[in-house]
């Protein structure tokens, strides 16, 4: 087992003071920068062909987060991106829809409309995204707001500036506070993992995030270089895993940033697999927040399913 | 096991079950039959006579080969000797140095088809002959390239001399690769070279005798003799070598060492080992598992480095196994050629009866036995990823080099009885250290009796780091500046 | 050989040392050593094959410790040595003259340079692996470093002719590293070789560090080449008939054996230390 001082089921009921919460994040195993990193890069060598191609580009697609998180966003924008997001390829109905649309909380109204009858979430970014730079207060209200309009998932920032500088506590409490904030919402937990510097707090990072009640730990807001990594999504995953052996708990992963192309997402597919498990294959516990990438995979599914190389004007720009 | 574990073991199974991808075996032409490479030219042994080499996973024959007899080593000992009287001793250092860059850049050119071919012969996944074996050699050549109009800088003197004619006999666990770590030295430090590649893998040695006339090397600077253990024992004898270059099993080394006795010949030897891989309670554990997966699993465990005795500290010593247990059921063993293999073909029918032999004897003398799930191949020669636990220091699976994909876990307690028991061999080629504790590592690292040292890290190569052995793993150094002294007169 | 005074002189029994003591051979044998002129000299210990066996559990003992003092320990320590041959120069020169026939400038001259050898190589052990070892740029983020390490337990067979500057030349590149060592002395000539071990016992030389057995080169050389404890061997000082055999029997525990036939045996030179050292190379990987 994973030497943590948690002994039975997940529980909230652990000290959370810094200290308390400092020697149990600083007693998991360390994390070898070097050999992460060859270990994803071992990995980023399989090839994956033929119909293990083409399961992996549909699951792919199902698992994405459409997402635009730009200043300037429109409901004209999101309502362009929830019909892409509900029927990816309008050629082939085959195509399935992705996992859920990620918007500013201002927009989750406007997502909300164009998703109803769909199996399509809407997910708005919270806490003061990107930053999370502001009160507890604010925060909470940016959540509150987000699921007033409709949000059936919330995507909270972490205070990193209070994680570098030890305040594990509050850090704790802060998600901990989203997490009832947000009730039966799916709570995903960005640890902005740029900003962490190094995979041994990318791993204390997600277990504090997860002990808190994440349902999904997240890389990245996609503002931050770098934003998602394969040696990253390997820690993520692992602890994940870890974590699921301590307490019983199933928490997903969620990549972001910087995800352009079919074969980047489907190495994250193939880490997933081969660190954490087939269960882990599942848009339940794998997401992938990204915007262009979806036309890369319609084009790679086309190659799959014609031999031909596929064009970009035959799929739409959203 | 609880369920999450049973669930994630199985993750071989059918949801994301990878779709076979074989490189192209087409990308090499292989030759029906090969001639010994003397004089800088392919010609038959005198006796006419011939073996046959086999790709190890279906068994097929690939290709007929010379084997050489006495006389066939005598005409190569003597092309060696006449090309370092002539053309290859007495060229500049700079001169030489730009044969072994050519040499480097066509096999970088020609990297695809030596990688098939390789796995073809010997029968590792071609992820490792591509990823690894092709690029390595290509490097040894270029590192020692380098140094061939340096020599007066190695630190052996203001005037390093060349020895004359090696004899280098190489195993077939990396037949491209021992080949580069023999020749590359020899060459740059302006000796000549007969190269004797083992039985079984004779085939990249001879492409690499084919590059060598494509970078127009003066003939006889490098000859392969062909053929079994006889024909390195001739090589061996041969009165006209001046030094003897064996990598190999200790056995062997030590009747070459018996062979050469008296004769004035130089000397190096690379044999076997029994390495130690030693995990503290606080390693990384998650590298530390690719370590010890990497450490004896690499090459099928066809490695005299490999990391066959795992070292685990009690306290962790559940963990580790279980993780190993998950990770081991996500390898994958089969076709060579296939570029997800991670496991390929042992290398012949000799060895895989050695290795059923010795795991045979873990399981009689009581330690349990364990091998993911996994479907071995109708024909060629396989093995599945073994680990035993509950292996005590007695047992013949820790004592003993296994060669094969065999991992013997026994625990440890305390530093000094780690290095105690790490070093309790003959042996002493390789050791693993997985601390995060920085003094530790370096303590471990004085006291193990070791050429290499791998901390936090484990089977890495590279052809400025020195590679050799303590007590019956050999002598003498292969790689980097030391690498140079066993070719030179000092 | 009586004294004018009709003072009847003291003599001294010549042993072996082993471990630090100085016993006589288990065997109870004693061989008469005679000078170079064929006058008798003394009865010196002859060692056996048990006494070899004992002096390579003495080394074997010693090695933990002296392998790990640090190379600047090492260094005050053989230095010493030096001090303490050169209190006794007089003694020396004239046991050096008698055995190897030497004039009575030519014998100080042998000792002189003896000490000066001593010098020389104390001030190697803290060099040593800065000339020896290596830092190597491999191509990835790892950090990596060559060391020479003691071989083990060595022994050195002492070139028969030159008694004191032979002996220190070949014994003392093979300690200065950390090695142990098992020196059979000049067969015929080994007062020098016992005196030598007595200034060794006055010094700080940690007992076991060096065993010096004394007795018939052709007996204790083949039971300590073939010794699976014995780590190396310098063979200097057998016959080059001998060779053949002894590499043989090195053959079964592969016995790094050094036999230098282009260096006379009293030059100074760095190859006798690397013939002993083994290199060491250690991968870390850097990261954060």
């Amino acid at each position: 087992m994973v030497p943590t001082p948690l002994a039975g089921p997940w529980s909230l009921d652990i000290v959370t003071s810094d200290a308390a919460l400092r020697k149990l994040l600083h007693g998991l195993p360390g994390v070898d920068q070097v050999g992460a990193e060859a270990r994803a890069a071992a990995l980023a060598t399989r090839s994956i062909k033929r119909e293990a191609k083409m399961w992996a580009l549909e699951m792919a697609i199902a698992m994405i987060d459409l997402t635009t998180l730009e200043g300037s966003d429109t409901p004209g924008k999101v309502a362009a991106m929830c019909a892409k997001a509900r029927r990816p390829d309008p050629a082939d109905p085959e195509v399935p829809p992705v996992a859920a649309v990620c918007v500013y909380p201002d927009l989750v109204g406007a997502a909300i409309g164009h998703l109803a009858g769909s199996p399509v979430a809407v997910a708005s970014v919270a806490t003061a995204f990107p930053s999370g730079r502001a009160s507890m207060k604010v925060k909470l209200a940016d959540v509150r707001d987000a699921l007033d309009a409709g949000a059936q998932e919330i995507d909270m920032v972490i205070d990193r500036g209070a994680f570098l500088s030890g305040r594990y506590g509050q850090v704790y409490e802060e998600v901990r506070a989203v997490r009832e904030a947000a009730g039966s919402a799916l709570l995903k937990v960005i640890l902005e993992t740029g900003e962490l510097a190094t995979y041994d707090n990318v791993q204390r990072a997600a277990w504090l995030a997860m002990l808190a009640g994440a349902d999904f730990v997240k890389t990245s807001t996609g503002k931050v270089a770098p934003a998602s990594t394969r040696p990253v999504a390997v820690v993520l995953l692992a602890a994940a895993r870890d974590f699921l052996h301590a307490s019983g708990r199933r928490v997903g992963v969620k990549v972001a940033g910087g995800i352009r192309t079919a074969k980047e997402a489907i190495a994250y597919l193939v880490i997933a697999r081969e660190t954490a498990g087939e269960d882990w294959l599942s848009p339940t516990a794998l997401r992938i927040g990204a915007s262009t990438l979806l036309n890369d995979l319609l084009m790679q599914r086309a190659k799959q399913l014609t031999g031909v190389y596929s064009g970009r004007d035959h799929f739409s720009i959203d | 096991m609880t369920d999450v574990e049973a669930r994630t073991e199985g993750a071989a199974g059918p949801v994301f079950a990878y779709a076979p991808a074989p490189e192209s075996r087409d990308i090499v032409h292989l030759d029906a039959e090969y001639g010994l490479f003397i004089g800088g030219e392919f010609r038959p042994a005198a006796t006419g006579r011939t073996f046959t080499t086999v790709d190890p996973a279906t068994e097929e024959p690939l290709a007929s080969v010379a084997e050489a007899g006495g006389g066939d080593v005598d005409r190569a000992v003597a092309a060696a000797r006449a090309a370092y009287e002539g053309g290859w001793g007495k060229m500049r250092g700079r001169e030489r140095a730009k044969y072994l860059f050519r040499i480097a850049r066509i096999i970088q050119e020609r990297a695809r088809e030596l990688a098939v071919l390789e796995s073809l012969d010997n029968g590792k996944p071609i992820r490792e002959s591509r990823d690894v074996d092709v690029p390595l050699a290509a490097a040894h050549f270029f590192y020692y390239a380098g140094w061939a109009d340096k020599l007066e800088y190695a630190g052996f003197g203001p005037s390093p001399r060349p020895l004359g004619v090696a004899g280098q006999v190489i195993p077939w666990n990396f037949p491209l690769l021992m080949a580069a770590w023999k020749l590359a030295p020899a060459l740059a430090a302006g000796n000549t070279c007969v190269l004797k590649p083992a039985e079984t893998t004779p085939l990249s040695a001879l492409f690499l005798a084919q590059i060598c006339q494509e970078a127009d090397l003066p003939p006889g600077a490098v000859n392969v003799v062909t053929g079994a253990g006889a024909t390195g024992a001739a090589v061996v004898a041969h009165p006209g070598v001046d030094k003897v270059a064996f990598t190999g099993s200790t056995e062997v080394g030590k009747e070459i060492r018996r062979t050469v006795a008296g004769s004035r010949k130089r000397l190096t030897l690379e044999l076997g080992g029994k390495a130690a891989n030693v995990v503290f309670e606080d390693a990384p554990i998650d590298q530390a598992i690719e370590g010890i997966v990497n450490g004896i699993f690499f090459n099928q465990g066809h490695v005299c480095c490999a990391g066959s005795r795992l070292l685990v500290h009690e306290p962790v010593a559940e963990l580790v196994v279980d993780r190993l247990r998950q990770r081991l059921a996500t390898l994958r063993l089969g076709d060579p050629l296939d570029k997800n293999t991670d496991i390929g073909a042992v290398n012949s029918a000799e060895q895989l009866a050695k290795i059923r032999r010795l795991a045979d004897a873990g399981s009689e003398e009581g330690a349990e036995r364990w091998s993911p799930r996994c479907t071995l191949p109708e024909r060629g020669f396989w093995f599945p990823p073994t680990v035993f636990t509950g292996v005590s220091q007695s047992h013949r699976i820790a004592r003993e080099e296994i060669f094969g994909p065999v991992l013997s876990v026994l625990t440890f307690r305390t530093p000094a009885e780690a290095v105690a028991k790490a070093n309790n061999t003959p042996y002493g080629l390789s050791a693993g250290v997985w601390t995060e504790k920085g003094s530790l590592i370096l303590w471990m690292a004085q006291h193990l009796e070791a050429g290499v040292v791998w901390a936090n890290t484990y089977n890495r190569f590279d052809p400025a780091s020195p590679f050799g052995g303590y007590q019956e793993s050999g002598f003498g150094r292969e790689g980097g500046r030391h690498g140079l002294e066993a070719y030179l007169d000092v | 050989m009586s004294e004018p005074t009709g003072r009847a002189e003291v003599r001294r029994t010549c042993k072996l040392f082993v471990g630090g003591a100085f016993p006589r051979s288990e065997s109870g044998r004693s061989y008469v050593v005679s000078a170079a002129d064929g006058t008798p000299l003394a009865n010196a210990a002859l060692a056996s094959r048990k006494d070899a066996r004992d002096a390579v559990v003495a080394a074997r003992g010693a090695l933990f410790g002296w392998a790990g003092a640090t190379a600047y320990n090492r260094g005050q320590v053989l230095y010493r040595v030096a001090e303490m041959l050169e209190g006794r120069r007089a003694q020396l020169a004239a046991e050096v003259g008698l055995a190897e026939g030497l004039r009575p400038a030519a014998a100080r001259r042998a000792v002189d340079a003896s000490v000066d050898r001593l010098v020389w190589y104390a001030g190697w052990a803290d060099k040593v692996a800065q000339v020896l070892g290596a830092s190597n740029p491999v191509a990835g983020p790892y950090f990596n470093f060559s060391v020479p390490e003691p071989t083990g337990v060595v022994v050195v067979l002492a070139p028969q002719k030159s008694s004191l500057l032979g002996l220190v030349s070949v014994l003392a590149p093979v300690v200065v590293t950390g090695n142990t060592a098992v020196v059979v002395a000049s067969e015929d000539r080994p007062v020098p070789a016992v005196s030598f071990a007595e200034a060794l016992a006055t010094g700080d030389v940690p007992a076991g560090v060096v065993n010096v057995l004394t007795g018939r080169t052709a007996e204790l050389a083949p039971v300590l080449a073939g010794h699976m404890d014995v780590d190396g061997i310098d063979i200097t000082g057998a016959p080059y008939r001998a060779r053949e055999e002894l590499e043989r029997l090195a053959a079964a525990n592969l016995k790094r054996v050094l036999a230098l036939d282009d260096v006379p045996e009293t030059q100074p030179t760095l190859r006798r230390t690397r013939a002993f050292v083994e290199i060491k190379t250690v991968w870390h990987p850097v990261g954060t």
